[in-house]
Parts: structure tokens; C-alpha cells; sequence
């Protein structure tokens, strides 16, 4: 058992891609969760394949990768704020726009830089965990450290506006500030995120973690924490799992974690499909809507 | 006393709020009403600055009550929140500690004092550690009225605290704000139903777009403001409400 565990970490690219793998999910889970409080699950969609361009335009100047997705994301956000509050489209359609374009846009540049530069699209894609440096490691705890140092530090004003963005407005917090911040941490966990899973599979670090926690637990800091653990067993797993059977490891680590979800969904002792047949039978749309038909019927022949 | 003067909101090209002027008294309980899409929570958030105002200001203390927010307890309507959001009673009533105890700073014992009174007044301390969505919308409203107690404010404004609340639930809201009247406090409450309840208040400002009337209750249900206000479709509330 120590030897299956000891054995692919006698690898140096082995060690650094788990360090790599568990940063970021750590990182994905606790700002994920902001995400799904906020019902913004799309937007990291959106911010994710936004920055597909800022990549390919660093690539191609040969300036650093993060920077440019970074920047590319924040833009795709301004411009999905932008539209959505200087029209009457929706937001969701906005992020639909924005990030559809700026995804096709990072395609036809990497495409056209593919030749010259020797980049792979399908890393920018699905991720290449197993080519970090030890400079992207460098670069992952730096990230880790800045995010995850700025949650700890507004925690409480965070959550009052994830909660209640009126309430905290009226209150006299700094509410578009706070927004633009936390647009600012997502983005930046993207960013880290890209060279393990890739642009199109980050959204699952950022929000099957937290979901699984969500169904376990009941406030917001224990999400955090346990939608951590949760995706720490799903990174190291899914790691030894593409070690051992030569799998991709980004979606191996993504398939781990949303069994994990599988897991939480059937068994969770508030919520679970199967620990709760009742209350879950009793919410399904379908019975619900035959229940009212009875309900409606026995009051009707009352009255 | 807050003065309102000349108000005026629009949402996109639509106007909402028309050149609305009055004065809301401090040691008075005082009801916006009006009918639906009449501007009444448009009001609210328009004097606390929540919304962009295209002219005209709300003063307090000679200042724009928009840059005292300090000096506010603000609940906004109930389903303007998520509550499946993963929080419990305790850290909604938290909140209204936040801005007390500033940046960057744990919450102290005092804040964590001044929480569990809010808590027992509105009769919730027993479900401190219970998730919101766990709770009736009474009980969900107890909790908001909880956090603006927590706030120590000055004024308070309530975004229909009436709406889908059980029996206990208003009596408890209205004994709160009676008390908080009665010790000097501003208390501003949008209303949209014009029950029994509308008994409680004091004042009301009663909208429609625009301002149709200001005063005691009386003289502002007078059947012919409700006409105007209305459309005369609430001749017998008014009637017997006054």
C-alpha cells in the first residue's frame, strides 16, 4: 500500500503536479462557493473560456500567461456588466455573448500562433498538469495565498453581500467594490486553475466541490472548509488514478469529485436521494404536481 | 425628522417616482402605501440612495440621509434574498453587526450581546443555530427584524415586513416598532395591503407615482385620496381602515 502510494511520487513532475492539483482545488472550492451562493455557476463558466484570448495573446508576445488571462477574464466581466446593466438583455444572456465570443476569438489566435509558437490548443482545452514547472508551481501558491488571504480578511462583509447585496448596499458596504473583488478572485482562480484542468472542465473544480459540502453542511465557512477536504481527496485521487491506469488527469480529477457529488447526493443525512426518500419523492415536480391536483380536488368537493 | 424633498427615480426610461416632497416625523410609526408598482419600495431605497436618483435628495440631521447609512436599518422584502443560502439564524443576525465592527475585525462580545438580545426580542433565540430556509416566512421576518435591532439605528426602514407572515409574527413587528417609536426612533414601512394592519400606523405617505397625500392616518385615507390613489376600487378599506 506505501509503495502503490510512494511510487509515482518518486517523479518530479509527479510531486509538482500534485502540489499543483491540490492548491487549486482547495482554491477552486472555497471561491466556488461564492459561485453557487450567488447562482453566478455560469459566470465562472463565462470567465473561464473568456480567457482563452489573453492567453494566446500572451503566448504569442511571449509575456507571462497568467497576466494575460488574467486580464482577459476581467474584461469579459466589465463587458458582461456593462451590457447587462446598459440594455435590457439579461445578465445570463450577456455572459452567453461575451464569453462565446472571446472563446472563439482565443481559438482563431491560437490556431493562427499554433504553427509558430509550437503551443497545443488542446492544452489551453483540457489542461496539462503533468508539464508544470516548478515556476507554475511558484506562481499557484503565490495565487493560493493572495485569494484565499483577501477571503479571511472579508469574510463577514463577503457573505453579507453574497447574501443580501440590498441590505448590505443599505448598510453602507462598498457593494460594487466588493463585487468587482470577488469577479477579481474568480478570475484569478481561474487563471491558476487552467494548467490542471483546462478552460472547458474548470467550472466542475469550481462547484462540485462546494455543492457536495452544501448538502452536507449548513453555513458558509463549513462549505468552505469541507468542500476543500472534499476536493483535495478528489485531486490526489484523481492523480493516482491517472498515474496508475493512464488516464487524463484533469478529467480524471473531475470525475472523482463529481462521484463524490454522486456519493453526497444519495447518502447526504439532510438532503440525500436515498437517507430522505420522502422529502425527496415529495419534491419531485411531477408528484408535487399531482399531490396539488388531489389537494385541489378534496377542497373542491368540500366546499 | 427625514425631508424628503422632490424625489424624482426613473428605471431605465420608465418613471418610477415623480417629484415626490414630505416629512417623515421621528417617534411616529409611519406607512408608505399605494397600489402595486406605485414606486413605495421605490421610495425607500430612492431616500437611502439604493437606486440612482435623478433628482431630488432625502435630509437627515442636515446632511443627505444616503451618506448616513450608519445611522439606518434597512430590510429589504423577503424574497428579495436567497434562503437557500448556507447560513444560520445567528450569522443573518450577524450581520447587522458588520458595519460596527469595521473592517477586517472579528466580531466582539458585545456585538455577540447585542445579537442574542435582538434575538430574544423578536422571540428566535431558540432557533439560533437552525439553517434560514429551514424557517416560515414569519420566522425568516423575525430574523431580518432581528439584524435591524442588532444595527442600534436610528431609522429604520421595512420593506413589506407584512407579506406572507403569520398572526404572531405581526403582532411581535408591531410591538417592536411601537416600542422603537415610542423611544424616538424614525419608522418607515411599505405596506401593500390595506387590512387591519394599516390600523397600527401613525402617518402615511400614499403614492402613486407621485404623491397623492401626506398626513395621519386619517386624514390620508380619506375616500377621496384613495380615489385618486386607487382609482376608486378601495372605497370600503379605506372606509373602514379610517
Amino acid at each position: 500500500m506505501l509503495q502503490f502510494l510512494l511510487e509515482p511520487l518518486q517523479y518530479d513532475f509527479m510531486q509538482r503536479s500534485l502540489i499543483v492539483a491540490v492548491l487549486v482545488g482547495i482554491l477552486c472550492a472555497v471561491v466556488g462557493s461564492y459561485l453557487m451562493v450567488q447562482r453566478l455557476a455560469l459566470l465562472g463558466d463565462a470567465i473561464s473560456h473568456s480567457v482563452m484570448p489573453g492567453l494566446a495573446i500572451a503566448f504569442a508576445l511571449g509575456a507571462n500567461i497568467f497576466v494575460g488571462a488574467f486580464i482577459a477574464g476581467v474584461l469579459s466581466t466589465l463587458l458582461i456588466a456593462l451590457i447587462h446593466t446598459r440594455s435590457p438583455i439579461k445578465e445570463d444572456t450577456a455572459m452567453g455573448i461575451v464569453f462565446s465570443a472571446f472563446f472563439a476569438l482565443g481559438i482563431t489566435l491560437i490556431t493562427t500562433i499554433q504553427k509558430d509558437n509550437k503551443v497545443d490548443l488542446n492544452h489551453f482545452l483540457f489542461g496539462n498538469i503533468l508539464g508544470v514547472s516548478w515556476e507554475d508551481v511558484i506562481s499557484t501558491i503565490v495565487i493560493a495565498a493572495i485569494v484565499i488571504a483577501v477571503i479571511l480578511l472579508l469574510f463577514k462583509e463577503l457573505q453579507f453581500y453574497t447574501f443580501d447585496p440590498v441590505g448590505a448596499q443599505a448598510a453602507g458596504l462598498p457593494v460594487n467594490l466588493l463585487n468587482f473583488g470577488l469577479m477579481i478572485l474568480i478570475a484569478l482562480t481561474i487563471v491558476a486553475s487552467l494548467k490542471v484542468v483546462g478552460v472547458i472542465l474548470v467550472l466542475a473544480l469550481l462547484v462540485t466541490p462546494g455543492a457536495t459540502a452544501y448538502l452536507l453542511v449548513k453555513r458558509l465557512h463549513q462549505m468552505m472548509l469541507l468542500g476543500a477536504a472534499i476536493s483535495i481527496l478528489a485531486s490526489i485521487s484523481g492523480m493516482y488514478l491517472s498515474y496508475y491506469y493512464n488516464l487524463p488527469s484533469g478529467p480524471a480529477v473531475v470525475l472523482v469529485s463529481a462521484g463524490l457529488f454522486t456519493l453526497a447526493f444519495l447518502f447526504s443525512p439532510r438532503h440525500g436521494l436515498l437517507t430522505h426518500p420522502q422529502r425527496s419523492s415529495a419534491s419531485s415536480p411531477l408528484l408535487q404536481e399531482i399531490k396539488s391536483l388531489i389537494r385541489f380536488k378534496q377542497w373542491f368537493t368540500r366546499s | 425628522m427625514i425631508t424628503v424633498s422632490h424625489l424624482t427615480v426613473y428605471y431605465r426610461t420608465v418613471q418610477a417616482l415623480w417629484n415626490v416632497s414630505f416629512t417623515v416625523q421621528s417617534g411616529r410609526l409611519t406607512g408608505i402605501i399605494g397600489p402595486n408598482g406605485a414606486g413605495k419600495s421605490t421610495l425607500l431605497k430612492g431616500m437611502l440612495g439604493l437606486v440612482p436618483i435623478a433628482q431630488g435628495e432625502a435630509i437627515y440631521r442636515d446632511r443627505p440621509l444616503m451618506h448616513q447609512l450608519d445611522q439606518v436599518a434597512y430590510i429589504p422584502q423577503r424574497s428579495q434574498v436567497d434562503w437557500t443560502y448556507p447560513a444560520t439564524v445567528w450569522d443573518v443576525v450577524l450581520m447587522g453587526r458588520i458595519r460596527k465592527s469595521g473592517w477586517f475585525r472579528r466580531f466582539s462580545t458585545v456585538s455577540r450581546r447585542v445579537a442574542t438580545t435582538a434575538l430574544e426580542r423578536v422571540g428566535m433565540v431558540d432557533y439560533r443555530d437552525r439553517p434560514i430556509g429551514q424557517l416560515s416566512g414569519g420566522q425568516q421576518q423575525r430574523v431580518f427584524l432581528a439584524r435591524a435591532l442588532a444595527e442600534e439605528a436610528e431609522i429604520f426602514c421595512l420593506d413589506e415586513p407584512l407579506t406572507g407572515i403569520d398572526q404572531k409574527t405581526e403582532a411581535i413587528i408591531f410591538d417592536i416598532l411601537r416600542e422603537l417609536a415610542d423611544s424616538g426612533k424614525t419608522v418607515l414601512v411599505v405596506n401593500h395591503d390595506l387590512g387591519e394592519a394599516i390600523t397600527h400606523f401613525d402617518d402615511l405617505v400614499l403614492l402613486n407615482r407621485e404623491l397623492i397625500a401626506v398626513g395621519d392616518r386619517q386624514s390620508v385615507l380619506h375616500p377621496e385620496n384613495m380615489n385618486r390613489a386607487y382609482g376608486g376600487m378601495v372605497n370600503f378599506f379605506s372606509a373602514r381602515a379610517a
